[in-house]
């Protein structure tokens, strides 16, 4: 059942050749909703690659306890289990990020990119090759908001993580953190991503 | 895939067990962060209390009074602030749903005539970049020493003396509605009352 996987080519598909955000577009909700800043980006991203990594190490234990009929019910549970640990521990102890983040802490549990990988690849791999790949896909993901992120922050606000480079009343595109905004710099960065690695 | 079959028990004994462990480890998560939530929400509280009122020495926390508006759905909270036993202001939350995304929670401290000590910034979901400006000093410091007896809130456009921010007017306008609706219930109070 389980093929030999090269552990290299596993990990580094998350961040390129299968990069959630910009090859993949899964997860688009969080993506666009919650990247008017590059710390926020960043913020959601490192969220999402905690719940991810932990739902594939658990799926890929279960997998073989759980009946195929009801194996979507059961990996629901156990991605919003941890998405409920991520939102108490995070209002507890960095209560600043959970007012940002807000409302898109509990929507992390419908994420097609965690129930997609649990479904697509940690029920059928081993728990190695699970790790791997949660932790290539999540950084993917990390990279792909901050990115974004910070695209917007740059364009729109004229800062990047909060530091101001332009003077107080200089005009920057608004429209950059407003929600279309997200959705013209998702759309030129996937393009430009995949001009650069995807080859014919 | 799995190699275990999908009878009726064994599908419902799975889920159940699932959700028990579940269950479980939120509750024991839940524990641990219980202390650390309430004591991050109280800090985040007396920094405001101590940014928005004249110098106190009594807990204001403690002292807390609770006032039903017809403004606002919950009671309004009030926290008097005493220097010695002396009444020297109250810091009243006020709220708005006119945000441009919802709710927008300030907390205002009133000096005892009436005039606004300092606000402070609770809760808002405004456009970052736009809206969040509201927590700028530039915005905030046309509010401070003022007196609504005298000082018409609003924002220029609707005829009053508040400079609306950059794309955000309904940011403003709430803002300023929220610490009409403060400076309502404050006249209303005991304490100002007592004191006259």
């Amino acid at each position: 059942m389980i093929t030999t996987i090269d552990q290299k080519q596993n990990f580094i598909k998350g961040i390129i050749k299968e990069n959630p955000v910009f090859v993949m577009l899964l997860g688009m909700c969080p993506t666009l909703g919650v990247t008017s800043s590059a710390f926020n980006g960043l913020g959601m991203g490192v969220a999402t690659l905690f719940v991810l990594l932990m739902s594939n190490i658990v799926v890929s234990l279960v997998k073989s306890q759980i009946p195929s009929k009801v194996r979507i019910p059961a990996f629901i549970i156990i991605i919003a289990s941890f998405v409920t640990i991520v939102e108490m521990v995070l209002e507890a102890f960095i209560p600043f990020l959970y007012e940002q983040l807000g409302i898109f802490i509990p929507l992390i549990v419908v994420n097609c990119l965690i129930l997609g990988r649990a479904e697509a690849f940690a029920s059928k791999q081993n728990l190695y090759s699970s790790i791997i790949d949660a932790l290539g896909m999540g950084i993917g993901f990390v990279l792909a908001l901050t990115l974004l992120g910070a695209t917007r922050e740059i364009l729109g606000n004229g800062s990047l993580f909060e530091l101001k480079f332009v003077a107080e009343n200089a005009n920057t595109f608004i429209l950059f953190i407003l929600p279309p905004g997200a959705f013209i710099a998702l759309a030129y960065l996937a393009a430009v991503f995949n001009k650069f690695t995807i080859k014919t | 895939m799995s190699k275990k079959e999908s009878s009726f028990i064994n599908m419902v004994v799975t889920l159940l067990i699932i959700t028990l462990i579940a269950g479980l480890s939120l509750g024991f998560v839940n524990d641990i962060t219980k202390g650390p939530k309430a004591k991050a929400k109280l800090e985040r509280k007396i920094k405001a209390l101590k940014m928005v009122l004249p110098e106190f020495t009594n807990n204001p926390v403690a002292d807390i009074k609770l006032v039903k508006s017809e403004k606002a759905k919950d009671s309004v909270e009030m926290y008097p602030a005493y220097s010695e036993k002396n009444w020297v202001g109250t810091a009243v939350v006020g709220s708005t749903y006119k945000g441009f995304s919802g709710l927008i929670k300030l907390m205002i401290g009133f000096k005892q005539d009436g005039t606004i000590q300092n606000v402070a910034v609770l809760e808002q979901k405004e456009t970052p970049g736009l809206g969040t400006k509201m927590k700028d000093e530039k915005f905030i410091s046309q509010y401070r020493d003022k007196n609504l007896e005298s000082f018409n809130i609003k924002v220029k456009k609707d005829g009053g003396e508040i400079d609306a921010l950059t794309g955000a007017t309904i940011t403003s306008r709430a803002f300023s509605e929220a610490v009409q609706m403060a400076y309502d219930e404050f006249l209303k109070s005991e304490m100002r009352n007592a004191e006259r």
